[in-house]
């Protein structure tokens, strides 16, 4: 009797070499994770005289003087001291009202510069052996991993085995091991960085290719996990989808923008002495386009700074609606967008796990809106500052508008929106969540596209006159939580606000019955009468 | 007037007639069923086995729903109708009556009197329940035998397979589906179901299941006496109306409980639909008995207009379906028979690598159109059942390959492949219309 090629002793190597990549991941995961205990802070007088403005220097010497004498092993313990002495200084400040000795840069950004000026620990001795030790690991174990696929799932199809049994992808414990991490790794990075001095430093070998000894930013570290984690995922979405060509065109693509426009322009273009932003971020989703300092920013910068921000309006304002008109929302979500390209590779295996519930659908439609409402009041307040800026440089109150100032309004936009809504719960929560929770609930461009390509554009998912089977396939590996069946058993199209056009509906459908097409606007909604094809009983409205 | 509405069986016809009729009417609707409380997909208990989804997600409709639309539900066994009283006999004790009854009860696993086919680890895949015993059965199974080659049989070996349980697949044809497959066809799948490390043995039957002396089954034996371990056996040799109980009563039962084009029984009042019904008169060449996703929905629209006053005949339209085979995907649109019929002529075209293939049939003397089969690539139903139903020829068919076809943006296509290959081999020229391909799609003027 045969066996079956999963007892086969050919599978049982595969597996072997299977579980070593998974190893050699973890290894390089667990590395990371303890590199913030591994650190050795001495913050002397000279590296906070070096460090801190005039203001603050005076402000702390004599505060921080036990602290300087101190050696930490953590960011996070010299962190700690750190604030609570910023702290008392400027509360005392405050209270005897010497506004102009209160110190305003955030207490946390100033605690992460001074331990990465001041680290000798064994991370920052051994920049590129750690970083061979984190990031390369983890790389090669994940790619070993993955590359197993090729033969361990057999031929080319979807392949979705297991999925609803493996406690990594149904919500079970490896799943919330995956989010503590995730959770945790978001919580520090926005808001307690000096915990992850150490981590940051490691990227330093990278960041000398672009800049020789230019201490790399958390964002520099996060921009690099995000890409590579993106390069990797990519690698195991294609192989996942290689029997499907729009899979892999939109993985490379999507791979590609981030790769470029999100990643390496970004860093490039400072060398040349131009603004290093990501060409491809539009408003809203960039919610800091109008923010005084970007505009400053930009239009200092000659020729191309004033290009980007032309570039940066018509975006918005000409080429999304346009491109959305044409072929959907789906060529800036899942081909061009990097929060869409992380869905769909890291997130691609919690798809399944967004909510298809009819009470979601009511509440992602009430969320989306109202972010999309807020990003737009934001931006009326902060544009009315950058205006007066330029303009009435005279102005007092430049930022006040109506009463409300236009600091705070974007200091809560940033907090809630940029950092809690799209990190923290945004990306934290694939495994709780699924993988397009910001997409769905949170991003102001979605929401500004999606009533565009519900209203007017040519894309619509096709569904295949009568060979639906209602099994469920589509809806279950929805990322944002469509219920692709519901329209599909009725034979109508799909013409939903949300869609991000990631064609997986019309991948695991089993008969043949989806496809995303691009056409007239007349006949979109297809099939509009009660009965679907395949019954001549009745007559079908005509369309 | 409100009339009561009972519907027996909740499967995709009686749920479908109870959609409608609650379009159609204000009537009271009740579906009783001693399967699942809430309506499933049966076609997709092979996912939930596998992983891919869980049983909430092959729930076509929220729990909700019921309640929304006032259909009521029961979860109750019918145990017998009183036709003249119109009352149902229920198991847990009550009586229910009705003015208007439709019978959707579904149909059951074939079993053709093999020694030991009710021992345990013995079963077929139909029901929710024969989910929970494959479940059950699996635990300790390392090796199990399906036994008919038609679309169950390769569900359940794509299941076993999946879970590490070796497959010996018995095939009484000398090819895969081959009472309905051509031989190329069946070839082919048959090649990709080996592929997926299944044994399959064409040319073999069962003979007999044998018992490890618990009531388990230890092991069976073919008819050439060949004797195979196993511990799960498969009976996936076709489905039989499930109306053993309504034998005996004044209800007309053949092998379905028969029914004419309006879906009517012999007894007043009474209904049959789904897989449990056959016509007394088949509808366009299609078989009496049609076990098909779609025949039972339209059936269940059919009734539901009926009994709402307008009267429908059941009328399906040109033939079609579709399937699965592990990852290859087959659609069907009009007939292509297992052998040619009188006066047909063919083109069969396979891709090199073996796994995409079309077949097309025609009238030698006419050049109509009559069915194509196809692997590996998805075509336009729309356009299919337009030109069956205006008796297109096989060249409008072909010159229009490429705005039938249905497959995902940027996927290779083959119909310059197939066109050059059809010219050669038929003499003909056909040439590809212009592809205009949305006018024709909106205006539905093909060709």
């Amino acid at each position: 009797m045969e066996k079956p090629f999963n007892k086969t002793s050919r599978m049982k190597q595969l597996k072997t070499i299977r579980y070593t990549g998974m190893g050699i991941f973890l290894l390089g995961l667990l590395i990371f994770t303890i590199t913030p205990f591994l650190g050795e802070i001495q913050v002397t007088d000279e590296i906070i005289n070096a460090n801190l403005s005039e203001n603050e220097y005076a402000n702390l010497k004599e505060p921080l003087a036990e602290i300087s004498k101190q050696t930490y092993n953590t960011g996070a313990g010299f962190g700690s001291d750190f604030k609570r002495v910023f702290n008392e200084v400027n509360e005392r400040l405050k209270a005897n009202e010497e506004w102009g000795k209160v110190m305003w840069t955030p207490s946390s950004d100033t605690a992460l510069k001074l331990v990465m000026s001041a680290n000798k620990g064994v991370v920052a001795s051994n920049q590129l052996l750690f970083f061979l030790l984190t990031f390369g690991l983890c790389i090669l174990g994940s790619l070993v991993y993955i590359l197993t696929d090729l033969k361990i799932k057999g031929p080319p199809g979807i392949k979705n085995d297991g999925i609803y049994h493996d406690s990594a992808t149904n919500r079970g414990w490896v799943g919330m091991l995956a989010f503590g991490w995730l959770f945790f790794f978001y919580i520090i990075l926005y808001f307690y960085p000096y915990i992850i001095a150490d981590t940051i430093t490691l990227t330093q070998p990278i960041k000398s290719w672009f800049v020789e000894d230019e201490v790399p930013s958390k964002w520099f570290l996060y921009g690099l996990m995000y890409t590579v984690t993106m390069l990797v995922m990519g690698v195991r979405m294609i192989i996942k989808y290689r029997h499907n060509k729009y899979q892999i065109v939109r993985t490379i693509t999507v791979v590609l923008f981030q790769l470029i426009f999100a990643f390496l322009l970004v860093e490039i273009l400072p060398t040349f002495g131009l603004p290093g932003k990501d060409l491809k971020n539009a408003w809203p989703l960039d919610y800091q386009f109008l923010f005084d300092w970007n505009v400053q920013d930009l239009l200092a910068n000659g020729q191309f700074g004033k290009f980007v921000f032309v570039w940066g309006i018509s975006l918005s304002v000409i080429v999304v609606p346009v491109m959305v008109y044409f072929y959907g929302k789906r060529w800036y979500c899942s081909w061009v967008c990097g929060c869409g390209g992380l869905a769909e590779t890291l997130g691609d295996p919690y798809r399944q796990l967004s909510s298809k519930k009819m009470w979601s659908w009511k509440l992602e439609r009430w969320m989306i809106h109202l972010v999309l409402v807020f990003a737009v009041l934001m931006t009326v307040f902060v544009g009315y500052h950058t205006w007066n800026v330029f303009q009435n440089p005279e102005m007092e109150n430049k930022e006040i508008l109506f009463g409300f100032s236009a600091y705070d309004i974007r200091n809560y936009y940033s907090f809630l929106i940029g950092s809690v809504f799209a990190g923290v719960i945004g990306t934290g929560f694939y495994p709780i969540l699924g993988n397009r929770a910001w997409c769905r609930f949170g991003c102001p461009l979605a929401a500004y596209m999606g009533i565009v390509q519900r209203f007017k554009s040519r894309f619509r998912i096709t569904t295949n006159g009568g060979q639906c089977i209602s099994c469920g396939n589509c809806s279950t590996y929805c990322e944002q939580g469509i219920d692709v069946r519901a329209y599909a058993q009725k034979g109508q199209n799909i013409v939903r606000a949300s869609c991000v056009g990631c064609g997986v509906c019309s991948a695991v459908c089993p008969r043949g019955v989806l496809k995303l097409e691009n056409g007239p606007e007349d006949g979109r909604f297809g099939n509009e009468g009660p009965i679907v094809l395949g019954n001549q009983g009745f007559e079908l409205k005509d369309n | 007037m409100i009339q009561k509405v009972v519907i027996i069986g909740n499967g995709i016809a009686g749920v479908t007639a109870a959609r409608h009729i609650r379009k159609n009417s204000d009537d009271e609707i009740l579906i009783i069923s001693a399967e699942t409380e809430f309506f499933f997909s049966r076609t997709a208990l092979m996912y939930v086995y596998m992983g891919h989804m869980r049983f909430e997600d092959i729930k076509p409709y929220e729990d909700w729903f019921w309640k929304k639309n006032r259909i009521d539900l029961m979860f109750d066994y019918v145990q017998s109708i009183d036709f003249e009283q119109k009352q149902l006999d229920l198991k847990k004790g009550q009586s229910v009556s009705y003015d208007k009854l439709i019978l959707a009860v579904g149909s059951k696993p074939n079993k053709f009197g093999w020694p030991g086919q009710d021992l345990k680890g013995v079963q077929g895949l139909y029901t929710y329940q024969d989910l929970e015993e494959v479940e059950e059965n699996s635990k300790n199974a390392r090796n199990a035998v399906i036994v008919g080659g038609g679309l169950i049989g390769v569900e359940l070996a794509e299941m076993f397979i999946s879970r590490g349980i070796a497959v010996t697949f018995l095939v009484r044809e000398g090819r895969f589906w081959g009472n309905v497959l051509p031989k190329e066809e069946g070839e082919l799948i048959t090649r990709h179901i080996r592929e997926h490390h299944v044994d399959l043995r064409l040319n073999t039957e069962l003979d007999e299941i044998i018992d490890d002396g618990n009531g388990q089954v230890k092991e069976i034996r073919t008819k050439d006496g060949e004797v195979i371990p196993c511990q799960i056996v498969g009976l996936t040799a076709g489905v039989s109306p499930n109306v053993e109980f309504l034998r005996g009563s004044n209800l007309k039962v053949d092998r379905g409980i028969v029914v004419n084009a309006y879906m009517e029984t012999n007894m007043p009042d009474v209904y049959a639909i789904g897989d449990c019904a056959q016509f007394d008169n088949p509808v366009d060449g299609r078989r009496p008995v049609e076990q098909v996703w779609y025949t039972g929905r339209i059936m269940g629209e059919t009734v539901a207009q009926n009994i709402a006053g307008n009267r429908k005949a059941y009328e399906p339209g040109p033939w079609f379906n579709s399937a699965k085979f592990f990852d290859i995907e087959y659609q069907t649109y009009g007939w292509v028979f297992a052998q040619l019929q009188e006066n047909e002529t063919d083109f069969y075209w396979e891709h090199e690598n073996g796994k995409i293939a079309l077949h097309v049939v025609w009238d030698q003397t006419t050049k109509e159109f009559k069915g194509v089969n196809v692997f590996g690539i998805r075509l336009r139903h729309e356009l299919f059942d337009n030109w069956l139903k205006n008796r297109a020829s096989i060249e409008e068919i072909l010159a229009n390959l490429k705005t039938a076809n249905f497959d995902p943006e940027f996927y290779t296509h083959y119909e310059e492949a197939i066109l050059n290959q059809f010219n050669e081999k038929s003499g003909l020229n056909i040439s590809f219309k212009k592809r205009s391909w949305w006018r024709n799609l909106l205006t539905k003027q093909v060709g």
